[in-house]
């Protein structure tokens, strides 16, 4: 596809965590790759290393009990999991913006917005205080707060919920990140709220054209807002491809649970079906199956799969890119209407 | 304190379920309460300290009230290992029966503030109400008024003594329990368990005393263990005002008093009440730590 | 905020009543006749004919108090026997000194215990933590008159460096005062020190996990910025409110710590009185601390809604 390198490049990361009952294995070789201005949706459920794995590529998860096992994450080039602490601080909020979820404790209760948002500007972009304080305003308009100026100087538990998470958008953005990481930032939110974040990070994301990485366990959201969609479970990537390809081929039974368990997707009204859940419960990630994580709940699951686990590779028959670590063949599996 | 006590594991922080008492539930307690080193030194030295307090008579050299006029502010040898005092006591065996004043008091003040103040708050938890109201009031008052001042006060009314610095003591340390035990009993009272044992009919009394009672004494031991060392304080200060034991029966405080106006000539009149004191106090707050942690796995730090 | 500082004075008022009939009810357990034991050692039948009349001796109990309570509303808080002087005016004497002693120790307290408390929640588990940690327990255990004695033996009969005893008026020679309260300070400091440090790294644990510390330090604060300016505004609240409730055990310090280097103080004159079994006066001066003691939880929940934007728009 393109020549130039990815802009974010992730390859084989782990990581763990020590507790009393043993060591935690939370993500468990990760690798992926994000273009330059792509949106990537990661979905899985709590405890699926979805949103570790970038902590852990941020330096943002407490050491000890973390720590990374293996892998490297190059950032243009350079690798964040090698950078001192020193360097890789002038990246997070310069470089790459985070936004995470439940803004109401996210943002610090004893401290004003305006000086919240300004921050990073003084920090990375060396502005005097009158310059940072004029960008924040600018920033709260951006992010459509009316009224900016006067709201500077407010305390968060003066915005409502889906204003608290604006502000957050604008703290990720204040110094133009060429990559946004959202951390269920929609998570706490009312739908009709939720909808219009969504919608302005969209926008946002046509002005400036950052890549946006977008952690939910929501596929809805995925739906509206990514190109290319990542499913995570156990620590480990189960499908991997462009978001009409997974969403109308699911080629891991994980990803066609959660299609499953959604509300009306691209089926259409014909092709409604009875809302369903996945049974059982995610694996004991001290001790993971030596197998594929997901065969004990896995109704297509064969011998093999409780045995070894299955490679992410492209898959057959799909467009180029979607990937699946499955050892069954998902769709001949659905044909013959076996299982479910 | 009782092994009954110990042994239901409630948390301390916000009780949870009563669970039975379990055979295991004491061992398990021991062993995280025996991981802790600091808290097992301070046991170590509880159990000293109570073996030096019964066995006085037979430890202590000499006589801790006889006088030796040939032998004034001698220094430590062989004869007298912490030295003597102005009129030639025995440092030692003064110091080894000032263990019972010490003990003694901090045991007997805060076992008088645990019968006023458990009572008194389960009362106030459980009634609510008016009467919560009334106890509480008055518990502020009496916490208004700092520990040791309060004990002054009551010492210098009631009169100096060793019995009446321990009954003010106790009078002032009794709003802790009264607090404390008021809290618990409010936060276990609205738990299921207490909830279904009203269902089936359980009068009110008989769910004070067999559900929420049984719930609440890790945290009153706790709180006891602690209150124990701020009450070998309390004595040690009271007699050192010359508001507890009375001369010539020995006790650290008092030693100290005197202490201090011989510093020049004879500072190991200061050194070792001194010492005793703090040994017994830290050995007191070690355990309490000790206790807390390994009661309430979830305070642990 | 109007809203919330009127409900914590509402609180205040029968709370200060209380105590004061608790102070008042003291007399009553004098052993035999309440006017003769008051009258001190004299035993003066003229002395002891004034204080019946004075006290309304012949009265019942509430109305005893009614009187009393009315005369302290009206800063009379009786007459000293032993001095032949207005308690009130003892107490406006001696009060500057102990409150000088007080603010520096508490100065000692901060200064100590909450760069620890902060250092030790930072790094939990490490080396400095446990020292921390050591220093707390130390300051909790040791008793304060018996770490003055030490000091005196080391710092004044050893070395000869500060006086064991006396106290020069801050108006006389400042650098004297300081040199006169440096020792007391730091006894009776010390062990708010050890609580200092505890409230400080049991809040700073609090506040250094929560979202925003995290949020701040994805936007690549420094970790010094993070805590001084992100977590310690955010745990000033319990260290402040806290802190006041200490006030009452550096008051209770204070009896010994000026007993200990005879600071001519309030803790000194409260010693004094109860040997001379001059009630009066004792009544005061625990009246007086009880007041002050009130007074700054007061203060305190004023300050603590000042540091907390909630409440200060509320």
């Amino acid at each position: 596809m393109t020549a130039s390198p990815p802009l974010l490049d992730v390859r084989d990361l782990a990581v763990a965590f020590d507790s009393d009952g043993g060591t935690v294995h939370a993500v468990n070789g990760v690798t992926y790759a994000l273009r330059e201005g792509e949106t990537l949706g990661i979905v899985g459920e709590s405890g699926s290393g979805k949103s570790v794995h970038v902590l852990a590529m941020l330096g943002l998860v407490p050491r000890p009990p973390g720590r990374i096992t293996s892998g490297q994450v190059d950032f243009e080039g350079r690798d964040l999991l090698a950078m001192p602490e020193r360097l890789l601080r002038r990246v997070r909020g310069a470089e790459i913006g985070m936004v995470f979820q439940d803004p109401m404790s996210s943002l610090n209760p004893a401290m004003t917005v305006g000086a919240q948002i300004a921050e990073p500007l003084l920090l990375h972009r060396g502005l005097d205080a009158s310059s940072a304080r004029a960008r924040a305003r600018d920033l709260l308009d951006l992010v459509r707060i009316p009224d900016a100026g006067r709201r500077l100087d407010l305390y968060p538990h003066e915005f409502s919920g889906g204003q608290r998470q604006r502000v957050m958008i604008a703290i990720g953005l204040a110094c133009r990140p060429k990559l946004l990481i959202a951390d269920e930032a929609t998570t706490a939110l009312d739908v009709t709220v939720q909808a219009e974040i969504v919608a302005l990070v969209q926008e946002l994301k046509r002005e400036i054209g950052m890549a946006i990485v977008w952690i939910t366990h929501d596929l809805g959201v995925v739906a509206g807002i990514a190109d290319t969609v990542q499913v995570m479970y156990a620590g480990r990537i189960v499908e991997r491809g462009p978001v009409d390809a997974v969403f109308s081929d699911p080629r891991n039974a994980y990803t066609l649970g959660l299609l499953r368990s959604l509300p009306d997707l691209s089926r259409g009204r014909a092709g409604r079906q009875r809302l369903r859940q996945i049974e059982g419960s995610p694996p004991d990630m001290r001790h993971p199956p030596p197998g594929d994580p997901f065969a004990a709940r896995n109704p297509y699951a064969t011998p093999r799969c409780r045995a070894e686990a299955p490679p992410l590779a492209q898959v057959a028959g799909s467009v180029p890119g979607h990937l699946a670590a499955a050892w069954y063949d998902l769709p001949a599996l659905l044909k013959q209407g076996a299982g479910r | 304190m009782s092994e009954a006590g110990l042994s239901t594991p409630a948390e301390i922080a916000a009780p949870v379920a009563a669970l039975p008492p379990e055979p295991g539930a004491f061992r398990a307690f021991w062993r995280r309460f025996s991981r802790r080193r600091g808290a097992l030194a301070g046991l170590v030295v509880v159990v000293l300290l109570a073996v030096l307090a019964l066995g006085a008579a037979w430890i202590a050299p000499y006589d801790p009230t006889a006088t030796d006029w040939g032998a004034v502010r001698a220094a430590p040898d062989l004869a007298h290992l912490f030295g003597t005092d102005e009129v030639g006591r025995d440092v030692l065996s003064r110091i080894v029966y000032g263990t019972r004043a010490s003990l003694g008091a901090g045991l007997t003040s805060v076992a008088l503030a645990v019968a006023l103040g458990l009572p008194l708050g389960m009362l106030a938890g459980y009634a609510g109400g008016v009467i919560d109201g009334a106890i509480m009031r008055l518990t502020d008052a009496l916490l208004a008024i700092p520990f040791l001042i309060l004990a002054i006060a009551l010492a210098a009314f009631l009169g100096p003594s060793l019995t009446n610095a321990m009954v003010a003591i106790g009078l002032s340390a009794t709003s802790i329990f009264v607090r404390l035990t008021r809290a618990q009993v409010q936060a276990v009272a609205a738990e299921e368990f207490v909830e279904a044992a009203r269902a089936i009919g359980n009068p009110p009394w008989r769910i004070a005393l067999h559900h929420i009672l049984p719930n609440i004494v890790p945290a009153i031991l706790v709180q006891a263990t602690l209150t124990i060392a701020a009450a070998i304080i309390a004595e040690a200060s009271l007699s050192f005002l010359g508001l507890g034991q009375q001369p010539p029966e020995p006790s650290w405080g008092s030693m100290l008093n005197t202490a201090k106006n011989f510093l020049d000539q004879a500072p190991w009149m200061a050194i070792w009440p001194g010492v005793s004191i703090f040994l017994a106090v830290l050995a007191f707050n070690l355990v309490g730590d000790g206790l807390r942690d390994a009661l309430d796995p979830r305070e642990r730090r | 905020m109007l809203r919330f500082l009127a409900r914590r004075l509402a609180l205040a008022v029968p709370t200060l009543v209380l105590a004061s009939m608790i102070i008042f009810a003291l007399q009553q357990l004098l052993p035999g006749d309440t006017a003769t034991a008051l009258s001190g050692e004299e035993r003066d039948p003229e002395v002891i004919a004034f204080i019946r009349a004075k006290y309304h001796l012949d009265r019942p109990l509430p109305v005893r108090y009614a009187y009393w309570a009315a005369g302290v509303l009206q800063g009379d808080l009786g007459e000293s026997i032993r001095l032949q002087k207005p308690v009130i005016e003892l107490i406006r004497e001696k009060l500057p000194v102990t409150l000088e002693l007080a603010c520096l120790a508490m100065l000692v307290a901060l200064v100590i215990g909450v760069p620890m408390g902060i250092l030790s929640a930072v790094r939990p588990g490490t080396w400095i933590d446990g020292l921390a940690n050591g220093v707390a327990l130390w300051g909790l255990s040791v008793p304060n008159f018996w770490l003055g004695i030490l000091m005196i033996l080391l710092f004044s009969v050893q070395l000869g460096w500060l006086p064991a005893s006396g106290y020069v008026p801050p108006g006389e020679s400042l650098a004297e005062n300081l040199r006169s309260m440096a020792m007391p300070a730091f006894v009776l400091g010390n062990a708010i020190a050890a609580v200092m440090m505890r409230h400080t790294r049991a809040a700073m644990l609090g506040v250094l996990q929560s979202d925003y510390v995290r949020t701040a330090r994805a936007k690549g604060v420094p970790m010094a910025r993070v805590v001084l300016r992100h977590a310690l505004p955010n745990a000033a609240i319990p260290i402040i409110t806290l802190g006041a409730l200490e006030f009452g055990q550096l008051l209770s310090g204070a009896v010994l710590t000026e007993q200990v280097f005879s600071v001519p103080g309030f803790g000194k004159l409260m010693v004094d009185a109860v040997f001379n079994r001059d009630f009066a006066t004792v009544q005061g001066v625990v009246i007086c601390t009880a007041t002050t003691y009130i007074l700054l939880n007061l203060a305190a929940d004023l300050a603590s809604a000042l540091v907390n934007p909630k409440l200060r728009r509320a």
